[in-house]
């Protein structure tokens, strides 16, 4: 897997640096996980005293930290067996912030109303999406399950559905379009599984991963009257829901339009939608927190996904509590808000000025073409000389993967390549992450564009 | 000269993960059965988005109502969901749970109730029931939560030295980065070096260390890695009655064929090689049987295995080619004067080459037991041992689907492997609260054991280790009755009666798995120790009452 070759040489890599082998870098920068602390974006302090005082109650008697954090933490202690983050919670998740998650969801959809048993907290939204496939991947039936998904798609979805046996049918995202989604093209996508396999169930990310596009309303209706149309279940990844910057681009979930259509399509639809505390300005990936809401299933069948998630005992602590933070963030006149307003604040900017900057630098790159961006990734389109993909081919490597490993080591920084994702027969693409600190993302920019230059020139 | 190893899971026997990138697979699988098409459907559409449908039967596809409005199935039934999963049921958060927390719930809005609270003896959670955790492991977790405290004089030097070694590994000096999936290459490298320390100095590899979302999700993913083959080549997976029921529930979600071997009560709940032989020797004839699983300290049964015992099982394995499979969360929760925790690992190696060079092993450990009870990290390891190259390959790629396994459950399984040195200036506490939570599980332990057997139509093993007691009890023949009219289990039934007359809730025998016609319940020795006399004094009651009841 290209991933882990990449990971590895990155690994041995820092090794060497460490070895003080001389490299033309000091650091690597690594750009090529969703994960903005890896990326050097810091943690919210808000989000970090308040867990640090409900992993250490002692915190809360002395006045280190803020009231508002104390009060915050002894309230979500309150919501734990015997007072202790380390004990199991409710399947579903600790009763509080599993209400805490559909309340927000009221307020994100405009009123819509949301129900907590529809709701279930997980390890991340990957674990919570593998028990909605579980489900509805038929492993005994004489036909293969398919389920369709976007070209380019994010890796790791298409290896949970291939693991549990289902078959990815893959729909072309419209690159030229800003990454698109066109109706005609989920229908010849439907038409190509005929025969080949049964599908069951409509993948959609939105922002996109590793496109950053965010889908239109208009787009998310036509999706929406093609699930119901055709009779499939919708998979909605929102993860990337607070990343959305730009004008005209504006984030509005699955769940909101869906409502908005009305009956019979909102009584009808199954729909199951999916969030995280990894992304957005928390970037918390590693505490593991995501939840899953199902909308209009059918309650027998909840029953069993209920019993599905209870053999995972239940998500962490630290990740339920991630959720919770992120759904309520200090508010004006908290004694934490105006930290908190702050650094949101710098990290919205960061994003921003990324953004500008990745597209100014990446299209004045010869070779180089990217679509614009609203979401949390870039996916630049590399048109690579023939005697790179010549090389390439030479080494057994994709020709984007072969840039990548370059990449990495003349300039240590570490993208990852569009073949780990899916794209259209002779095109290459790198996907990076753009929210990392403004100055990070100035250094990945400087590094990028001499490699780039000095690499079309090699090739030429 | 080893002998040459002949792997039981090798690459042709595993199943791939990878195929082609937007494979379309030509023809259909192998399968038995035809897709159903959605049929007749009773439940109703459940809460809608707007005002709610009323509850109409659902047609495949279309139906005209006699007002003219369309009516639809859903897409997703009970009918057409994956089959496997409708077999899942973990008896630990099942009905009774469920009751439990009504009952609660019912209590907190002030109804009458015959007690004031409802204990939750059922589930193996140290810290809901009062047990503290162990204040080292705290600070230093939260030194790396919010690292500005390692400025704060009142945190000491040993903890800020341990959160700083844990910050330098995580990327961007955050616990909230993503970790290798494997789990941060340190703390592996920590683990491998207790596992030598443990086992007197038989050399642990940290590749061979997969760091886990607890141990559940270790045992889940090997048996992933296991299960294959079709109808009389289906796997099958040999799994101790009584069990812990996650292997059952497991098993059935991945559509395996469980073998059962029961213990032996009447020896302490033993392992006997006569009775694993009769049990695969049996499966032999309509599966393919290709794992071992043993719990030791067991759950629900407490057993702590003698090492001629281990080493007779590992023996078996071997004679049989078998993958052994170790859960062994509670290596440190061992009570009983005599016994001794001993792990397979260890004793594998001591019984030389032939066996150390080819049994493939895989052992499980988590941060939810032992002295720490840290459940809510969700944190935990296992250790594969002599799997083939190429199947570990596979793994590898199995536990990326997961990204990583929460990183302040790794940083506490760190500190669990690692923790405070003599001379440093955690460890005389640290030792202290150690063995404090220890001597009072191995006091509660005796307690509960004495107690339970002075009561008429109840008899318990020595809780020779884990964290329960697994009582058997003597349920009347007009009780049984009364059940099995209900559709009920026995003991599930004896237990929802205990549930609404004392709020005690315990755990049926029959989540566990047991003899036929033998009943038990699963009760946790974890309540403070006053709190626990009491409990036990109700249970008495409780059985007298209803013994007499249904006399």
């Amino acid at each position: 897997m290209k991933q882990l070759v990449l990971a590895r040489r990155a690994s041995q890599i820092k090794v060497e640096l460490t070895q003080r082998v001389r490299k033309p870098y000091k650091e690597v920068i690594d750009v090529s996980w969703g994960d903005p602390h890896k990326a050097g974006v810091k943690p919210l302090s808000f989000v970090r005293q308040v867990i640090a005082a409900c992993l250490y109650p002692q915190l809360l008697n002395s006045d280190r930290l803020p009231v508002d954090v104390r009060q915050r933490a002894q309230s979500l202690l309150k919501g734990c067996d015997g007072g202790s983050v380390g004990s199991y919670t409710a399947t579903r998740g600790i009763s509080e912030i599993v209400h805490r998650v559909s309340e927000f969801i009221t307020r994100r959809d405009g009123g819509a109303p949301s129900y907590p048993e529809n709701i279930f907290i997980s390890p991340g939204s990957q674990w919570a999406l593998r028990n909605i496939l579980n489900v509805l991947v038929n492993s005994e039936a004489s036909h293969r399950t398919g389920v369709l998904t976007p070209m380019p798609c994010y890796s790791v979805s298409l290896m949970s559905i291939r693991g549990l046996g289902a078959v990815t049918v893959p729909y072309n995202l419209r690159e030229e379009q800003g990454w698109e989604l066109q109706v005609e093209e989920l229908h010849r996508a439907l038409e190509s599984a005929k025969g080949v396999c049964d599908p069951v169930a409509l993948y959609v990310i939105n922002p996109g991963n590793p496109a950053g596009y965010v889908q239109s309303r208009k787009s998310i209706q036509e999706v929406i009257q093609f699930v119901s149309e055709k009779r499939l279940f919708l998979l909605a990844d929102e993860v990337y829901q607070d990343c959305v910057h730009g004008e005209n681009s504006e984030f509005v979930s699955y769940k909101r339009v869906l409502a908005e259509m009305g009956p019979p399509l909102s009584d009808t639809v199954e729909l199951a939608s999916f969030h995280s505390a990894s992304k957005g300005f928390l970037g918390e990936c590693g505490l593991r927190g995501g939840y899953v809401e199902l909308v209009n299933l059918d309650p027998a069948v909840k029953k069993y996904i209920y019993k599905l998630f209870s053999t995972d005992a239940c998500a962490p602590v630290l990740g339920q509590f991630a959720l919770d933070l992120m759904m309520k963030p200090p508010q004006p006149g908290d004694p934490s808000y105006p930290l908190y307003s702050v650094e949101t604040q710098h990290i919205r900017t960061a994003l921003v000025h990324n953004v500008k900057r990745v597209l100014e630098v990446v299209n004045n790159l010869p070779g180089f073409c990217c679509q614009p961006v609203k979401g949390a990734f870039v996916f630049p389109r590399l048109h690579l000389p023939p005697k790179a993909i010549q090389k390439a081919k030479e080494m057994g490597m994709q020709p984007d993967a072969f840039y990548c490993i370059r990449l990495l080591e003349e300039a240590s920084v570490i993208v990852s390549p569009g073949c780990d994702y899916g794209q259209k027969e002779g095109t290459h693409h790198i996907r990076f992450h753009i929210m990392t600190p403004e100055d990070t993302m100035e250094e990945v920019l400087r590094r990028l564009s001499s490699f780039h230059t000095q690499f079309m020139k090699d090739f030429s | 000269m080893s002998a040459t190893r002949l792997q039981l899971l090798s690459h042709r026997n595993v199943p791939l993960l990878s195929r082609g990138p937007n494979e379309l697979l030509a023809g259909g699988g192998p399968r038995v059965r035809k897709l159903t098409s959605p049929t007749l459907s009773s439940s109703s559409p459940g809460r809608a988005l707007s005002s709610l449908s009323a509850t109409r039967r659902g047609l495949p596809k279309e139906k005209m109502s006699e007002n003219g409005v369309l009516s639809r199935a859903k897409v997703l039934t009970i009918d057409t969901m994956n089959p496997t999963v409708k077999k899942v049921e973990y008896a630990v958060r099942g009905p009774i749970v469920l009751r439990a927390v009504e009952l609660e719930r019912e209590l907190s809005e002030g109804m009458k109730k015959p007690f004031s609270e409802v204990i939750k003896a059922n589930i193996g959670d140290a810290h809901a029931m009062g047990q503290q955790p162990i204040t080292f492991f705290r600070q230093v977790l939260a030194l790396c939560s919010y690292p500005e405290l390692l400025n704060d004089s009142t945190f000491p030097e040993d903890a800020k030295s341990r959160a700083r070694r844990i910050l330098q590994s995580c990327g961007g000096n955050s616990m909230g980065s993503y970790t290798a999936s494997q789990g941060i290459d340190s703390v592996r490298q920590d683990v491998a070096c207790y596992i030598e320390r443990r086992d007197g100095g038989v050399p642990c590899d940290p590749d061979d260390i997969y760091l886990t979302t607890g141990a559940s999700d270790g045992i889940v993913t090997i048996l992933k890695l296991l299960v294959c083959g079709e109808g009389a080549t289906r796997t099958g997976v040999m799994i101790s009655i009584p069990q812990y029921p996650l292997y059952s529930a497991a098993l059935a979600e991945l559509g395996a064929v469980q073998i059962n071997y029961y213990l032996n009560e009447e020896k302490c709940w033993s392992m006997d090689i006569s009775e694993l032989q009769r049990a695969l020797d049996e499966a032999r004839r309509h599966c393919n049987p290709r794992a071992l699983c043993v719990i030791n300290p067991g759950n629900p049964t407490g057993q702590v295995q003698s090492r001629q015992c281990i080493e007779d099982v590992i023996r078996f394995a071997a004679n049989e080619r078998l993958l052994l499979m170790a859960d062994e969360v509670y290596q440190d929760n061992v009570y009983a004067e005599g016994c001794q925790f001993h792990s397979f690992k260890k004793v594998l190696f001591e019984m030389g080459p032939e066996y150390s060079d080819t049994v493939e092993l895989v052992s499980f450990h988590s941060t939810s037991k032992c002295y720490m009870g840290e459940c809510g990290f969700r944190g935990g390891y296992m250790e594969i041992i002599n799997m083939d190259d190429e199947v570990k390959a596979q793994l590898t790629k199995l536990v990326s689907v997961r990204l990583c396994p929460p990183v302040p459950g790794q940083a506490l399984m760190d500190l669990v492997v690692n923790p405070p040195q003599p001379g440093e200036p955690s460890h005389d506490n640290f030792i202290k609260e150690r063995t404090v939570t220890l001597s009072a599980l191995a006091e509660k332990a005796k307690l509960t054991e004495q107690v339970l057997n002075t009561i008429q139509g109840i008899s318990c093993n020595p809780v020779q280790g884990a964290m329960y007691s697994f009582p058997r009890i003597t349920i009347p023949e007009k009780a049984i009755q009364e059940a099995m009219d209900k559709g009920q289990e026995p003991d599930m039934f004896y237990c929802m009666k205990m549930l609404e007359e004392t709020g005690i809730c315990l755990v049926p025998g029959s989540g566990f798995g047991q003899t036929d016609g033998t009943y038990h319940f699963r009760m946790t020795i974890l309540p403070p120790t006053d709190k626990l006399t009491i409990l036990l004094n109700k249970v008495k009651e409780f059985h007298q009452k209803f013994t007499q009841q249904y006399s």
